[in-house]
């Protein structure tokens, strides 16, 4: 092994339940009790992707990569950090189809396919040390903007960059940015929403645990923007490490003066709060969010007028994205013409995805825009397990649709998505298989919808229980022969009368299952049988 | 009130507020994290703090997933039913570990040992169907592994 190397050991969530906290602290104990304190620094970084194979232990600067690590492994990989020991091979990650070892992440396909931009820290870095952020060029782009940049001048390199928020919807950033800037008033705020409640997504909540400096930074990047001076962070409380990630990178921030009155000389003043949800998924909305930090129930109210004019306190507010805004130091970087070379020509930069379901390699993913389904599934993903085959691909979570194999070559993108009856949602993407029941899934989605719905307007409060029990029936071979029209027909009325997102987007799983797979509601309505067996009560 | 409730560890707590009513719910938060559940009598003397009214408290604690209005066991079992671990087989782990721990999902037994819930996702989905046990995260949960998690019962 070389001179000078990092061990930097994983502890983002997934690997922590694995144990990485046991390996990190006996990985330090060996490195000491060999004497190798000089020549290796052990550390802890944030995900680092793969989190099936976790826990993970990366050597740099070589990129050797070890999965699946036990304590029992801790001397093994110690020992091979002495000069001239060959590394661990049998910890190697081994391509599935030839039994290859591949030592560097670099040449595994998982990683050799993917582009790392929002995620250029996450697995590199030590998210609780600040210096470490610094060194890898932190902080340089909120020196730029207060020291050399006008207000105007920041708003219009997001503009031109193409930025479109990474909640989900797709709104561009610059736009959203402007309309607060030219909003009157001498109070504003800019919102972090890190209240990713999706089930099947885990993307925010990565990029807060492995980098939250970048959030951070994009946050006071856009204050300066529109004049903010005050900022909160809207965590869910089902993310402890990621909370207690944030509270240390503020409070690093401050010490570091980047945070507090006159932040650099500029006279610009500027703090951030956190504040943890107490878990409702309809806060992801916008109006609700502000409503449950102001204290209330979290229930969305109409728009306009937009929180950009008035949202806190009534006051203009932008909110955004963690992912949209640890875009922005990128941007701000490497410029708004290089940022937009990247993706389609509607959809610019990368986008994070939390890969999941029946697929090989599940983990967090960040891919350039326009990418095809095919290419994230098959090749970033490795395809389906067990010699199984493809069926769907749910994006967008309950928001979202379930896609077919005719979709796989199409282009991700905002729009694409959206044209084939899904969205871009937050970022998880969940692969099923044959094995897997598609009246079944709109039925566990329409589950979680009609719990959560805040139950203000009637057609989310009634529409979503009576999709979910018209599917509850159908899986119970209690279907009737009319009920695939009746499914569209309200679906048809909650999406249009639905007062926010979260009922407009209820119906798309029911809406897009029986759009591609009828025949499977056929099956349970007229034979009573489920095709998948997955619904096994119809055996009569 | 006798200090059944905590009354004394709240009003460490409201100390450091100032007694807005955007404070609510990080009171609320940390109130909850003194018996583990808010007792009717904590969320009146939150309503006191406010000055608002006690049904304005409840309303609030009533519609957050994370507020207990009923005590809850010592051991917190809580089943994903995010979608990557509903498709990877969920919905059985849930019904085997109801049955071992003889609970339906939401129910806390009578020696408050034990509460059964699930939880829309824990953000763990590359390792699903995730079980998690207080605060201990189970990865890759079969249904023969989900019943031993419960050692005592099993016998």
């Amino acid at each position: 092994m070389s001179a000078k190397c990092n061990a930097l050991v994983c502890l983002g969530t997934g690997c922590q339940s694995g144990g990485a906290e046991e390996v990190l602290s006996s990985l330090k104990e060996e490195i000491d009790r060999l004497s190798l304190g000089e020549t290796v620094q052990v550390k802890q970084t944030g995900c680092h992707g793969f989190c099936q194979r976790g826990p993970l232990v990366v050597i740099e600067p070589e990129g050797i990569f070890y999965s699946k690590v036990s304590l029992d492994d801790v001397s093994e990989i110690a020992k091979s950090l002495l000069p001239g020991e060959p590394p661990v091979d049998r910890l190697f990650y081994r391509e599935p189809a030839t039994d290859t070892p591949l030592p560097h992440y670099m040449e595994i396909p998982f990683y050799s396919k993917q582009q790392r931009t929002i995620l250029r820290n996450c697995g590199h870095i030590d998210p609780e040390e600040i210096e470490e952020y610094l060194a890898a060029g932190g902080y340089q782009t909120i020196k730029k903007v207060l020291l050399g940049m006008s207000r105007e001048e920041v708003i219009d390199e997001i503009k031109r960059s193409g930025l479109r928020g990474l909640g989900g919807a797709g709104f561009p950033t610059g736009r959203k940015w402007e309309v607060c800037y030219k909003a009157q008033g001498p109070k504003k705020y800019v919102i972090c929403n890190g209240d990713e409640g999706d089930p099947g997504a885990f993307q925010d909540r990565s990029v807060m645990e492995g980098t939250p400096h970048s959030v951070l930074e994009g946050m006071m990047i856009a204050a300066y923007a529109i004049g903010a001076q005050q900022g909160y962070i809207y965590v869910r409380a089902e993310y402890p490490l990621a909370v207690k990630r944030l509270r240390i990178a503020i409070s690093q921030a401050k010490q570091k003066g980047f945070l507090g009155k006159d932040i650099l000389g500029s006279g610009f003043d500027f703090k951030i709060a956190l504040f943890q949800g107490a878990g409702a998924f309809v806060c992801g909305e916008e109006t609700a969010l502000i409503a449950s930090v102001e204290g209330f129930r979290g229930m969305p109210r109409l728009r306009p007028p937009f929180p950009a004019e008035s949202g806190m306190e009534g006051k203009p507010t932008i909110i955004d994205n963690v992912k949209t805004l640890a875009s922005i130091p990128v941007i701000i970087d490497q410029g708004a013409e290089s940022f937009a070379r990247v993706g389609t020509e509607k959809s610019k930069g990368t986008v994070v995805f939390a890969l999941t379901g029946k697929v090989e390699n599940n983990g967090l993913i960040e891919v350039p825009m326009g990418m095809t389904l095919r290419e994230i599934i098959f090749d970033i993903g490795g395809g389906i397990p067990d010699g199984k085959t493809f069926k769907a691909v749910q994006t967008g979570g309950p928001s979202g649709g379930c896609l077919p194999e005719s979709a796989l070559d199409m282009p991700v993108d905002f729009d694409s998505l959206k044209a084939a009856g899904s969205m871009m949602g937050s970022g998880g993407l969940v692969v099923m298989d044959e094995d897997t029941c598609m009246v079944d899934l709109a039925r566990y989605f329409l589950d979680f919808t009609q719990r959560e719905s805040c139950g203000q307007c009637t057609p989310c409060r009634l529409g979503t229980k009576q999709l979910f029990d018209i599917l509850n029936d159908i899986t119970k071979g209690q279907g009737r022969p009319e009920d695939i029209d009746l499914l569209l027909e309200i679906s048809e009325a909650v999406s249009t009368h639905s007062l926010c997102a979260l009922g407009k987007t209820a119906p798309n799983p029911v809406i897009t299952t029986i759009r591609y797979f009828r025949d499977e509601y056929e099956a349970h309505i007229n034979e009573k049988r489920c095709p998948t067996g997955v619904c096994g009560m119809l055996e009569t | 009130m006798s200090d059944e409730f905590g009354e004394a560890a709240l009003k460490n707590i409201l100390v450091f507020y100032e007694g807005k009513r955007s404070e609510l719910i990080p009171i609320l938060q940390e109130a909850q994290g003194i018996n583990g559940w808010l007792p009717r009598e904590v969320m009146q003397l939150i309503a006191d703090f406010l000055h608002i009214n006690e049904g304005e408290v409840h309303s609030v604690a009533s519609f957050y997933n994370q507020f207990r209005l009923m005590p809850l066991g010592r051991k917190m079992v809580t089943v994903c039913r995010g979608t990557a671990c509903h498709i990877r087989g969920a919905p059985q782990i849930l019904v085997d570990i109801g049955q071992s721990l003889r609970l339906k999902e939401g129910e806390t037994s009578p020696d408050l040992e034990y509460t059964l819930e699930s939880v829309a996702c824990i953000g763990c989905c590359a390792l699903a169907p995730v079980v998690k046990v207080n605060h201990k995260i189970h990865g890759e949960m079969t249904r023969e592994r989900a019943v031993t998690l419960f050692p005592k019962l099993s016998e």
